[in-house]
């Protein structure tokens, strides 16, 4: 597709209620994300976790990045949480969920995450001019068609992605051995 | 109506970032401490996406999706380990998990 008619694409979909939408989903994405860690039952984590993936996913569509939004909805929500799900059922449920749901120290832990939130408040607001205010337009239409360019070259060309590519998929192959091994009867 | 800026989406990601530190260094249960490495994964796909549309280029999105590959990698041996461990000990709390802590 041409960047003309990108830019025309882009410029005639003038963008709705943006800040409402933004709102709405991060508030969905933090819900979640208090859900997954105080719930009792490991299930219901996981099904928190999936409004959170979903509300990322929302988000990355509002930041022009429509390719890892299918990515995120695919990959995580799709493979990574039925993953999760069948090792929930696996593992029995009824005891851990009579038992307490925090270690003893909790404490320090709960301290220690307060002192990296500081860490983070802090950081925003003294560097506050590093980040510009301007937001850049990706073109939407052909970001998947970007992506793909960068990782698997073009016109007989490596990409730029190609090698990290390739190592990508050496230690997928890796875990699926690793995962195959693991759950063997013995080891 | 402020409109949203990076540091609107740095700040959500910040959230979710402590909200899996939290759900790890204080939960039990393996399960839920591997679902909140994913929450903090997610956090920093946010915060590299936003950038990518900070700088008006590809490389963030590019490397948000090879996260995504080393988060799919991670919780099959994690949740593999888990359940060889569980075939072993019958238990799945991190705080009994400590062979090796002496």
């Amino acid at each position: 597709m041409n960047p003309v008619m990108n830019s025309a694409l882009n410029s005639g979909m003038a963008p709705v209620a943006t800040p409402f939408f933004f709102y709405m989903l991060a508030g969905l994405a933090v819900i979640g994300g208090v859900l997954v860690i105080t719930r009792r039952n490991a299930v219901h984590s996981a099904l928190a976790l999936i409004v959170t993936l979903l509300a990322v996913a929302g988000l990355y569509l509002m930041l022009y990045a429509p390719f890892v939004a299918g990515v995120q909805i695919i990959v995580y929500a799709g493979g990574i949480m039925v993953l999760f799900l069948f090792v929930i059922m696996l593992v029995n449920i009824e005891r851990s969920s009579k038992e307490r749901r925090f270690n003893r120290m909790w404490p320090v832990g709960l301290a220690a995450a307060c002192a990296l939130l500081a860490l983070f408040v802090s950081a925003f607001a003294k560097g506050k001019a590093l980040f510009p205010d301007r937001m850049m337009t990706l073109p939407e239409s052909s970001n998947t068609q970007q992506i793909a360019t960068m990782l698997y070259g073009e016109a007989g060309r490596m990409g730029q992605y190609t090698f990290a590519f390739e190592i990508a998929s050496l230690l997928l192959l890796v875990a699926i051995l690793g995962a195959v091994i693991m759950t063997k009867k013995k080891i | 109506m402020v409109p949203i800026t990076t540091l609107h989406y740095l700040v959500v990601a910040a959230a979710l970032f402590v909200l899996g530190v939290i759900g790890v260094l204080t939960r039990r249960n393996v399960v839920i401490v591997l679902m909140s490495i994913e929450l903090i994964l997610n956090a920093v796909n946010l915060n590299l996406v936003a950038f990518s549309r900070m700088w008006g280029n590809l490389h963030g999105q590019l490397f948000a999706i090879f996260i995504v590959v080393d988060a799919a990698a991670e919780a099959a041996v994690g949740l593999g380990i888990l359940i060889a461990f569980f075939r072993n000990r019958e238990t799945i709390n991190v705080d009994e998990i400590d062979l090796l802590k002496w």
